[in-house]
């Protein structure tokens, strides 16, 4: 898509089809003969990990989805009939449970990637942004699909998200009805997140093919963070990085595997083994733990809109990340001070996401005599929480817009290739 | 560095999952089940008991509705024979099936009859309907067990430390009537200690009363039957209803991982060969 085709096409259809639907070309040029830099790390293969990962949820799902019965009465039933009664229904629906965790975990690699190399600069603002509208869409058929089995933590987790709504001025309470289509969540509820988790799949592989287009216009990122500027400086995707991202695709397998076969449960919570009942909250409401970082955020502040507002900002900073950043200097190989900002930030978020499984009132230090301020017990999860949220914050707010401007980067190369065929000896 | 930190990162992000801050709660005996760890696989004669124990113990006030005595006779489970691949021509299954009466609709009448089960039947529930249940036990229905192997925190361990630790509660505690103390029960009993307030007994009351005494159960293999061997017994065949295709899963696993290493390596000879002539 960037630069002009090399398609040649071969046999006399291919010519045919080529006049009339050039789809082979378009498929020659993005994924064979599309240009990649020739230092790209094994960082960069969670793009082709991800869609592996879309692929296997849908088709998962979809099966899934023949067995499953959406309804308030049947659902848990009907997990347990795919589990037990269906052939190989324990393995689909643990592929698709685990596959979720597995999604994330590959997504947050990929986000990180992106920040600490810097692939959200001009000119890849609008492929960030698709990203994390990918991203946006993910969370949302998660936890969606995280409902379906109707259990005790699929109803009590949707009881307390769709209870956010309710924290809007004048229009929220009507608007957690419109989302319950009741006056709790309930049949209704669960009916139309089957049908926008079913949706929501489609929609993400739409932005998808977005982002990748977005993608192959501006062409990636890579390590140094400088541009390819001669053909010297790129590899042609088929055979280099097919094979590179099919490597690394198959390393995820095995954990993957592993944790299907071996620990199909791990992730998940007891208490969605029993089925969901409106008249017992579980002791502990806690979601999935890719969602855990953000619900510290939103407990971490103790008015509930506050607490939503904050909770959506922490997202709404990542969209924006490409304003907040004002470094001229790409990738944080050559920004030591970054690195280090960078580094807690890491510590911070994997703070938040402790913290969110914990009890906010429980202590950090069990047995520490407990140092109050005025009221406040400080050896708490809760104060833990508004530190690290605070830190996530400025991260974004302060350190991305001050440091760009205040530190000294270090020299960067004038080419990809100057630093990588300088050093190296070819044989 | 930066990318060893980045892993180790996102290695504790996915240990840091959902953890439960309990209260004080005695922690379940450590157990070595024989399905533990990634070829273990279920011990038919232990499962043969565990069902007996359900059988004549258990199955008085709970309800097992997720399973099916066609199930007893399935791969893995605890009546399988090879002779029958199709656990409905089992005879055992048949016999234990056919011991039961399942409530039903006469065809021709309409009327409601009792019937003997066949293999087909899920296992009949104790209580007529949820409301019978609850008036029969003190206001709460008791759990239905088919998944409580996987619907609790700690698991097999955790039944068979809860059904056997019942003991004396402790001097200085008051047991409400109708309750029973248990230190690996999940509770806080703080409100009925007057004892020392740093020394609160773990654990907390259920409704359940002890429900295991020794030699209740005859095992048909002659295993000696105290508290503790009844106890892991029905732990380990309620494990068994809640993951009936551990076996096959741990086994389909193994291949699975054989054929992905095998593959990973021929993905790295290749990506080694297609790069040979490149510097990256």
């Amino acid at each position: 898509m960037s630069g002009h085709s090399t398609y040649q096409p071969k046999t006399g259809f291919e010519r045919w089809l080529d006049a009339r639907l050039p789809i082979i070309r378009l498929g020659h040029d993005s994924f064979v003969d599309y240009p990649t830099p020739r230092n790209l790390n094994y960082w960069w293969t969670f793009g082709g990990i991800l869609s592996l990962c879309l692929g296997v949820q849908i088709i998962t799902g979809i099966v899934l989805a023949m067995h499953y019965t959406p309804s308030a009465a049947g659902a848990f039933n009907s997990v347990e009939h795919i589990m037990r009664d269906v052939n190989y229904g324990w393995l689909l629906r643990y592929m698709h449970a685990n596959g979720a965790s597995m999604f994330f975990i590959a997504v947050y690699i990929h986000m990180l990637r992106g920040v600490y190399y810097g692939s959200y600069k001009a000119p890849r603002e609008v492929l960030w942004i698709l990203g994390c509208v990918i991203y946006l869409i993910m969370m949302a058929t998660a936890f969606m699909g995280y409902v379906l089995p109707w259990g005790q933590m699929s109803f009590w987790g949707a009881t307390v998200i769709t209870n956010l709504f309710s924290a809007i001025p004048v229009v929220g309470p009507a608007i957690t009805t419109w989302l319950w289509g009741g006056f709790a969540v309930d049949n209704s509820t669960l009916n139309r997140f089957f049908s926008l988790h079913y949706l929501l799949p489609f929609m993400i592989a739409g932005v998808v093919i977005l982002h990748v287009w977005a993608l192959h216009v501006v062409g990636q990122n890579n390590p140094t963070g400088i541009d390819p500027k001669s053909k010297s400086d790129t590899l042609p995707f088929t055979p280099y990085a097919t094979v590179k991202d099919g490597f690394a695709m198959s390393l995820f397998l095995i954990l993957f595997a592993v944790f299907i076969f071996y620990m199909p449960d791990s992730l998940g919570h007891p208490d969605n083994y029993t089925p969901a009942n409106p008249m017992v909250t579980p002791p502990h409401i806690v979601p999935e733990w890719y969602f855990l970082p953000f619900y510290a955020i939103l407990r971490a502040v103790p008015d509930k809109l506050m607490g939503v507002l904050a909770m959506f900002g922490a997202i709404a900073c990542i969209f924006a990340l490409p304003w907040l950043d004002t470094s001229k200097v790409k990738s944080m190989r050559y920004r030591p001070q970054a690195r280090i900002y960078f580094f807690f930030f890491l510590v911070a978020c994997v703070i938040l996401g402790f913290c969110g499984a914990k009890l906010p009132d429980a202590q950090v230090i069990p047995g520490l005599t407990t140092v109050f301020v005025i009221d406040y017990d400080l050896n708490t999860f809760v104060w833990l929480s508004r530190l690290s949220t605070l830190y996530y914050f400025a991260y974004f707010l302060v350190v991305m817009p001050v440091l760009g401007l205040t530190e000294k980067p270090l020299p960067t190369p004038e080419t990809i290739s100057s630093p990588v065929l300088g050093v190296e000896t070819k044989d | 560095m930066l990318r060893k930190v980045t892993l180790l990162a996102a290695a504790l992000v996915l240990v840091g999952g959902p953890a439960l801050a309990a209260a004080k709660v005695r922690e379940p005996n450590e157990i070595a089940f024989s399905f533990e760890g990634p070829f273990g696989r279920y011990d038919q004669a232990q499962l043969q008991r565990g069902y007996k124990v359900y059988r004549e113990v258990c199955s008085a006030c709970h309800s097992m509705n997720l399973v099916a005595f066609r199930n007893l006779g399935d791969a893995g489970g605890p009546f399988f024979d090879p002779k029958y691949p199709n656990p409905n021509d089992n005879p055992v299954v048949k016999a234990l099936a056919a011991d039961t009466q399942i409530g039903d609709i006469d065809g021709e009448t309409g009327d409601a009859i009792k019937r003997p089960g066949i293999p087909a039947d899920k296992f009949p529930a104790p209580f007529a309907n949820d409301a019978a249940a609850k008036a029969s036990n003190g206001g709460v229905a008791p759990p239905d067990l088919s998944l409580i192997a996987k619907a609790r925190e700690g698991g097999p361990a955790y039944i068979a430390s809860l059904i056997a630790g019942f003991g004396t509660p402790p001097a200085g505690l008051t047991v409400p009537a109708g309750l029973n103390y248990n230190p690996y029960f999940p509770g806080d009993v703080s409100a009925n200690w007057t004892g020392d307030h740093a020394h609160t007994p773990p654990g907390g009351f259920i409704a359940m009363a002890p429900p295991l005494t020794a030699d209740q159960v005859t095992f048909d293999d002659g295993t000696k039957s105290t508290i503790k061997q009844q106890a892991e017994d029905v732990a380990a065949f309620l494990m068994w209803t809640a993951e009936p295709k551990m076996e096959e899963r741990k086994h389909m696993g193994f291949s699975v991982l054989i054929f992905l290493i095998l593959f990973s390596g021929l993905l790295y000879a290749s990506y080694r060969r297609v790069w040979r002539d490149e510097s990256h």
